[in-house]
């Protein structure tokens, strides 16, 4: 059995057209989601200009993550060491659909490199990584449902074993119209308890 | 020629997401990848597709596209020069 003195220090929700940051709503806007984001963008100050770039659920993953770790003073100029465990159940299944819909007629066969390149999910993770200047340790877990006890047992794992100091963990999902992403960042800091029923209360806000 | 740079500059604006940059933004002698525009390697691979998609141009070596992708000007003779459509 795990020990845990670890606390969860801060936790991001970004559904139906709001971005929630430990319960306070840091932003909201009406619309799809490409305008949605797009906005949360430009009015949270994020700068990085190859978000536009992003399929939608890396940008999904990116500004929670952006949102998490700036309130966490986790920035690119402080190399510390944040692992990444991200999970979901459509794996990266939107833009699996549109590089499919690019290779369907031979006759007009155009595959795009740059949609190609987000044909998996944990590619979400490299944005964050790249952006974060993040070199530890990382994975992408696909679940039926939301998994508190795998997310709990993973991160625990990670930080009993030293093998990071933080993990930012939670659940990404974009599918069709449909968009969650929960983040939370456990540490040795003060917070909520990390245990699978705090995980599970936050998740089900 | 003028009429194919205007294209390239608005299709290199959609196709590469460069968002909140117009075609006027984009000189015809700015260095697409590097300093200029800052382009990365996927984009090249993206503008490969464009070239087969758009002028039925096929690039055979990848290699080739350093010097026609230099800038607006380079593109647009290659172009001229070998479109098939």
């Amino acid at each position: 059995m795990l020990q845990n003195h670890y606390n969860i220090t801060s936790f991001c929700r970004i559904k139906n057209n709001r971005i929630i940051l430990n319960d306070q709503v840091v932003f909201s806007e009406t619309g799809h989601f490409s305008t949605f984001i797009k906005s949360a963008y430009k009015t949270l100050g994020v700068k990085y200009p190859k978000f536009f770039k992003m399929d939608a659920l890396s940008k999904l993953a990116f500004i929670a993550a952006d949102v998490l770790l700036k309130h966490e003073n986790i920035t690119p100029e402080h190399e510390e060491n944040v692992a990444i465990i991200f999970s979901n159940s459509a794996s990266s299944l939107e833009t699996d659909r549109t590089h499919q819909t690019s290779i369907q007629n031979k006759a007009n066969y155009f595959p795009s490199p740059a949609v190609f390149v987000y044909t998996l999910p944990n590619i979400c993770i490299g944005e964050i990584s790249i952006k974060y200047k993040l070199y530890s340790e990382n994975s992408f877990f696909i679940f039926d449902t939301f998994n508190a006890e795998h997310l709990f047992t993973y991160s625990n794992s990670l930080l009993e074993s030293q093998k990071a100091d933080k993990v930012l963990c939670g659940w990404v999902e974009y599918d069709g119209e449909h968009y969650d992403a929960f983040l939370y960042l456990v540490a040795k800091s003060e917070g909520i308890t990390h245990q699978i029923k705090d995980i599970n209360t936050l998740y089900n806000k | 020629m003028d009429a194919l740079k205007q294209e390239l500059k608005e299709n290199l604006i959609e196709q590469l997401n460069l968002e909140d940059m117009s075609p006027e933004d984009i000189a015809n002698d700015d260095m697409l990848f590097g300093d200029g525009l800052g382009l990365d390697s996927i984009d090249a691979l993206e503008l490969i597709v464009m070239l087969d998609k758009n002028y039925g141009i096929k690039l055979t070596d990848p290699k080739e596209g350093r010097a026609i992708f230099e800038s607006i000007n380079t593109m647009a003779a290659y172009i001229s020069e070998h479109r098939s459509k």
